[in-house]
C-alpha cells in the first residue's frame, strides 16, 4: 500500500508541474502591457518600470517562470498590490475557510448522495425512486447562487434559526460551534448540486452491480437481502462512485466561489472574485494555484482510496 | 442470462424501430422540457415586436413596485425598470451568450478530439495532455483565471465557459475516433485516395455525431448555468447590459426588503436549465439506450410468481429430494413471453445425481435458478408447476423460508466462479459468511470451519489461500472455494450450474472428481448441469435431456448413452469425442434451437430432425415412448442401437 500511495504521489507530480505552467503564463497572456493592467491606468511610468523589475518582466518567459516557481516553492506568491500584503498569507488565511466549507459540503453531499442513490436502486421505479430522481433533476438544474439567496431568505430572515452570513458572529463569536453555526446554510447550498450527480452515479452503479453473478451467489448463500445491497453490492457500487466523489471535489471548490459570495464567507472563492475585479492578478494567481493543486490532491486521495477498497487495482 | 439477453435482442429486432424523434416525443419529461424550452425561446426571440417597456428606462418614482401594480406585471427594480420586460431581454441574452458558448466548445472540442483521435502518435499524447491539464483544475476555478487574464466582460465569460468546456467534447469525440480511425471502412476510404481532412468530414464525423450531440445535450444547461453565474459575480455582463444572472446579482443589493426582484430572474434560469437537462436526459435516452434506466432493471431477491400458478396435481413424493412437476418459467419482455422452461418434470432421488443436458437456451439453467427463485425478476416469472424439496413446495414457502434453504439445505456451485465469487472480498470472507449465515457460531470458530472446509476441498496451502482475493486464484482452486461455499451447510441437494465448463480440460477432471467423491462420502444430491455427454457420463447417474424448455428423454446415464430413442439425444452422444477412435466423424448438429416465444407447433425438434414427418408437426407430444427406464418425448423414436440417418 505504501509502494502505491508513493507511485501515485509521484505520478502527482508532472500534474502540478503542468498546473504551474498555465498558472504563470496568466500574466503573459493578459492582452497589453501586464504591468499596466495590473496596477490600472494611472499608474506613473516608474511604477510600472518597478513592477516589471519585481516580476522579471523584462526576461524570457523560461527565465521568469524559473524565477517564479523558485519563488512559489519558497512561499513566494508576491505581493497583493490591492491589500498591500503577501499573498502567500492572503491566500492560506483565506484557504482555511474554504477547506471546511469544501470539506463539510463535500462529506454531506457523499452523505446524501449515496443514500438517495441506493433507496432509489434498490426501491427502482418505485415512489422512492421517482422522488429521488426528481429531487436529484432538480438538485442539478437550480442556480446555486439563487438557491443560497432563498435559504438565506427563510432560514436567516423569516425563521432567524442561522445566520445570513460570515463565518463568525461579529461580536462574542468564534470557537466551533459557532461557526459550525454559520457552516449549514453555505455548506448545505453547496452540497447540492454535488448530492444530485453523486446519487445519480450511485444509483446506476448500484444497478449495474446488482445484476452481476456475485450478487446471485450472495443470494443462493442465503444471505438478507440486506446483507446482499448494503455489504455486497454497495462495496462493489462504491468502487466506481468514488472517482465520482473526488471529481465533485472540483465542482465543489470551484462552486463555492459563488457560495462564498452569496454568504459572504471569507474564503478563496470570494477573495479570488474581488481579485479580479480590482485586477489584482497576482492574488488570483496565488489563489487559483493553490486551490487547484489541492484539487489534484483531493483526487489523488480518492484514486488512493480506490486502490484500497479493490485489490484487484493493486 | 446470456439468454434473455438474446431473446431481448431479438424482441427488439422484431418490433420494428420507431424513429429517434417518435421515441423523444414518447418521454414525456423530455417532451415536457423541450416544450418549456421553446416557450422560452420563441418569447426571447420575439422580444422586440412583443408590447413591452423598455428595459433600460428609468423611473425613479416608481422603484420597486410589487408586481401587477401600474402596469408592471412583474413590478419595478431598484431603479424603476420593468421587470418583466428585463426578464425576457435578460433571458434573450443569457440564452444567447449559453448557446454561443455551446456551440464554441463543441465546435472546438471536437476539433480537438477529431484531429487527436485520427491523427494518433505525438499529435494525440500532446493534445490529449493538454486536455488533462485543463480538467485538472477545478472547473469553475479555470473560468475564472481565464475571466482574469481577459478581464470581466459578457464576450469575456461567453469565451471562459467555453473553453472549460472543450475537454469534456475532446474527450468523448477522441475515444470514439481511436476506435473508428482502426476500422476498415476508414481504411477503404484512405487507399481510395481521399485526403485525411475528407475522411474525417464524410466518414468519422457522422458516426461521431450522436456523441457530440449528447455531450451538447448534457453541457449546455451548465453553461448557461455558469455564464449566469460569472454575471451574478460581476464578472460577466457589465451594466447597462443585463442578463439574468446579472439582474440576480443587482437583485440581491435589495434582497431583504424586496426579495421579488432577484428571485425571479433566478427562477427563469431554474426553468431553462431544468428544460434543458429534461430533453437532454431524452435525448440520451434515445441515442444511447444503453444507459436507458428501464435496460438496467433490478432483479429481485425471488423470481416473481405468477398469482394464478396452477400447482402440479401430483402428490408429494417424500422418497425423493427433489420433485419437480411441470415447472413453467418465463420471461416477460415488452409484449412478448418467452417460455424459457414450458413445463419441466424433475425428480432426484436422496444420494442421486442427476445430470440435466442441453444446448445453450434449452433452458437447462433457468430451471436450476427457478428452484430456489433466482431467475431475475423482470423479466423473469415462474408461471406454474410445483417445486417439491422434501415434502415442501418451494413455491409456497415464505421469503425468509427460502432463505434457509439456499445455501443450507439446497447450494449451489455456478460456471465461472471469477464472475460469481465477490471479487472484492477473500476467499476466507466469503466461506466464513456462508457458514455464519446459516450457522450460529462466532468468527474465530467459522473460521475455524471455513479452513477445514477448504482442505476438505484439496486446496493446497490453505490457511494462505483464506486471505487470497478471487483474482488471485486459479480457475481450478476458485472453483474449489465455490465448492466448499456449497458444502459449508451440509446441503441436501447442490445444484452445479455448468461447474467445470470455464476449466480447463486437466482441471475439468479434477474437479469433477472432487465433487463426485464427496457427494458419494455425503451421500448428498445432486443435479448437474452440462451440455456435455462426456461429463455427465462421468458423474451422473441418471440423464434428463431438455429441448427448448422440455424434458424430451431420461433415463439411466448408461443406457440413455448407448440407446438412446430421441433423435435429438442420438445427435448429443454423437458430439462427443470417444478416446481410440480418431476416424469416427463427429457431428455438429445442424440448425439453432428454436426461439422460446416462436415454438414450432408440435416436437420443436422437429425442423431439425432428420425423422421428422407431417404428424411431429400437429399436436403436443406427450412423454410416452417408454423403453426399459427410459422415457423420451417422440413419435418415431430410434430403436436400440440404431443410428441416425443424418442425409448429410
Amino acid at each position: 500500500m505504501t509502494a502505491i500511495i508513493a507511485k501515485r504521489l509521484v505520478a502527482a507530480i508532472p500534474v502540478l508541474f503542468g498546473l504551474s505552467i498555465i498558472v504563470f503564463l496568466m500574466i503573459a497572456l493578459i492582452p497589453g502591457d501586464p504591468a499596466t493592467a495590473i496596477l490600472g491606468s494611472y499608474a506613473t511610468p516608474e511604477n510600472v518600470q518597478e513592477l516589471n523589475e519585481d516580476l522579471g518582466l523584462d526576461k524570457s518567459l523560461p527565465q521568469q517562470y524559473l524565477a517564479w516557481l523558485s519563488g512559489v516553492l519558497q512561499g513566494d506568491f508576491g505581493r497583493s498590490y490591492a491589500l498591500n500584503r503577501p499573498v502567500i498569507d492572503e491566500v492560506l488565511e483565506r484557504f482555511q475557510a474554504t477547506l471546511i466549507l469544501a470539506g463539510a459540503s463535500l462529506v454531506l453531499a457523499s452523505l446524501f448522495g449515496l443514500l438517495a442513490g441506493i433507496v432509489s436502486a434498490v426501491r427502482q421505479f418505485g415512489l422512492a425512486d421517482k422522488a429521488i430522481t426528481l429531487l436529484v433533476l432538480i438538485g442539478i438544474s437550480v442556480p446555486s447562487f439563487w438557491l443560497g439567496l432563498i435559504l438565506i431568505l427563510y432560514f436567516a430572515v423569516k425563521i432567524r434559526l442561522f445566520p445570513a452570513s460570515g463565518m463568525e458572529a461579529v461580536y462574542g463569536g468564534g470557537g466551533p460551534l459557532d461557526v459550525l453555526h454559520h457552516l449549514v446554510l453555505p455548506a448545505v447550498t453547496l452540497a447540492v448540486v454535488a448530492t444530485g450527480v453523486i446519487a445519480r452515479l450511485t444509483r446506476t452503479a448500484m444497478l449495474e452491480v446488482l445484476r452481476q453473478d456475485y450478487i446471485r451467489t450472495a443470494r443462493a448463500k442465503g444471505l438478507s437481502e440486506r446483507r446482499v445491497i448494503y455489504v455486497h453490492a454497495f462495496k462493489a457500487a462504491l468502487v466506481s462512485v468514488i472517482p465520482v466523489i473526488g471529481i465533485q471535489a472540483g465542482f465543489v471548490l470551484g462552486g463555492a466561489v459563488y457560495i462564498e459570495t452569496v454568504f459572504q464567507w471569507p474564503g478563496i472563492g470570494a477573495m479570488l472574485v474581488n481579485a479580479i475585479s480590482q485586477r489584482d492578478i497576482l492574488l488570483v494567481q496565488g489563489g487559483v494555484l493553490v486551490v487547484a493543486a489541492s484539487y489534484v490532491l483531493f483526487n489523488l486521495l480518492a484514486d488512493i482510496l480506490q486502490v484500497a477498497l479493490d485489490p484487484r487495482l493493486k | 442470462m446470456s439468454a434473455v439477453a438474446a431473446e431481448g435482442r431479438e424482441a427488439k429486432a422484431g418490433s420494428g424501430r420507431p424513429s429517434s424523434i417518435t421515441l423523444l416525443f414518447n418521454n414525456r419529461l423530455a417532451t415536457f422540457g423541450l416544450s418549456v424550452l421553446v416557450l422560452v425561446v420563441l418569447t426571447a426571440l420575439l422580444a422586440p415586436i412583443l408590447p413591452l417597456a423598455d428595459p433600460n428606462a428609468t423611473d425613479p418614482a416608481s422603484r420597486l413596485t410589487p408586481p401587477f401594480a401600474d402596469g408592471h406585471i412583474l413590478g419595478t427594480d431598484a431603479l424603476g425598470r420593468d421587470m418583466l420586460s428585463r426578464l425576457i431581454w435578460g433571458t434573450r441574452v443569457s440564452l444567447a451568450v449559453g448557446f454561443s458558448a455551446s456551440l464554441i466548445a463543441a465546435f472546438a472540442g471536437s476539433t480537438i478530439g477529431l484531429v487527436a483521435g485520427y491523427a494518433g502518435g505525438r499529435t494525440d499524447q500532446a493534445l490529449m495532455r493538454f486536455i488533462d491539464l485543463m480538467m485538472a483544475f477545478p472547473y469553475i476555478l479555470l473560468a475564472l483565471a481565464i475571466v482574469a487574464i481577459l478581464g470581466p466582460g459578457l464576450i469575456n465569460a461567453l469565451y471562459a465557459i467555453a473553453i472549460v468546456n472543450v475537454p469534456f467534447f475532446a474527450r468523448n469525440i477522441r475515444g470514439l475516433t481511436v476506435g473508428l480511425a482502426r476500422r476498415e471502412f476508414i481504411d477503404a476510404a484512405r487507399l481510395s485516395g481521399k485526403s485525411s481532412l475528407a475522411i474525417i468530414g464524410t466518414e468519422v464525423l457522422p458516426n461521431v455525431l450522436p456523441t457530440i450531440v449528447i455531450t451538447l445535450s448534457t453541457t449546455i444547461g451548465w453553461m448557461i448555468l455558469e455564464t449566469a453565474g460569472l454575471s451574478f459575480l460581476g464578472l460577466g455582463a457589465q451594466p447597462p447590459q443585463a442578463d439574468l444572472g446579472s439582474m440576480l446579482g443587482e437583485g440581491r443589493k435589495v434582497l431583504f426588503t424586496t426579495p421579488f426582484v432577484s428571485l425571479v430572474p433566478g427562477l427563469m434560469i431554474f426553468f431553462i436549465v431544468l428544460s434543458i437537462n429534461l430533453l437532454g436526459d431524452g435525448i440520451r435516452d434515445v441515442l444511447d439506450p444503453r444507459l436507458r434506466s428501464g435496460a438496467l432493471a433490478r432483479p429481485s431477491a425471488r423470481t416473481d410468481i405468477a398469482e394464478d400458478r396452477v400447482a402440479g396435481q401430483s402428490s408429494a413424493r417424500d422418497d425423493q429430494v427433489l420433485d419437480v412437476k411441470d415447472l413453467r418459467t418465463e420471461f416477460r419482455i415488452g409484449r412478448s413471453i418467452h417460455k424459457a422452461v414450458g413445463g419441466v418434470d424433475l425428480a432426484i432421488a436422496p444420494g442421486e445425481c442427476l445430470g440435466l443436458l442441453g444446448e445453450s437456451g434449452s433452458g437447462k439453467s433457468v430451471t436450476a435458478m427457478s428452484l430456489t427463485g433466482l431467475v431475475p425478476s423482470p423479466p423473469g416469472l415462474i408461471a406454474g408447476g410445483r417445486i417439491g424439496f422434501l415434502g415442501e413446495d418451494l413455491l409456497d414457502v415464505s421469503d425468509k423460508r427460502l432463505r434457509n434453504l439456499r445455501g443450507g439445505d439446497i447450494a449451489y456451485v455456478f460456471q465461472d466462479p471469477l464472475a460469481t465469487l465477490h471479487p472484492l472480498f477473500t476467499a476466507g470472507e466469503q466461506l466464513i459468511e456462508a457458514i455464519r449465515a446459516h450457522q450460529d457460531v462466532d468468527r474465530a470458530e467459522a473460521r475455524e470451519r471455513a479452513l477445514t472446509l477448504m482442505r476438505q476441498v484439496r486446496i493446497p496451502n490453505a490457511e494462505a489461500r483464506m486471505d487470497a482475493y478471487p483474482h488471485k486464484l486459479s480457475g481450478g482452486l476458485r472453483q474449489r472455494v465455490s465448492i466448499a461455499m456449497a458444502l459449508a451447510n451440509d446441503p441436501k441437494l447442490i445444484i452445479a450450474d455448468e461447474p467445470t465448463t470455464a476449466l480447463d480440460v486437466t482441471v475439468q477432471a479434477q474437479v469433477l472428481k472432487l465433487l463426485d467423491d464427496l457427494r458419494k462420502e455425503r451421500g448428498t444430491a445432486v443435479l448437474f448441469i452440462t451440455h456435455d455427454f462426456g461429463v455427465v457420463s462421468e458423474i451422473a447417474d441418471r440423464v434428463a435431456v431438455m429441448y427448448a424448455g422440455r424434458i424430451v428423454e431420461t433415463g439411466p446415464t448408461g443406457e440413455v448413452m448407448a440407446n438412446p430413442a430421441h433423435p435429438y439425444t442420438r445427435m448429443l452422444v454423437d458430439c462427443v469425442p470417444v478416446m481410440g477412435e480418431p476416424d469416427r466423424r463427429l457431428s455438429a448438429i445442424r440448425g439453432r434451437p428454436p426461439a422460446v416465444d416462436k415454438l414450432p407447433k408440435g416436437c420443436a425438434f422437429a425442423p431439425r430432425c432428420p425423422r421428422a414427418e407431417a404428424d411431429c408437426r400437429r399436436g403436443t407430444i406427450p412423454m410416452e415412448v417408454k423403453r426399459g427406464r427410459i422415457e423420451a418425448r417422440c413419435i418415431h423414436p430410434l430403436a436400440p442401437g440404431e443410428a441416425l440417418e443424418t442425409g448429410a
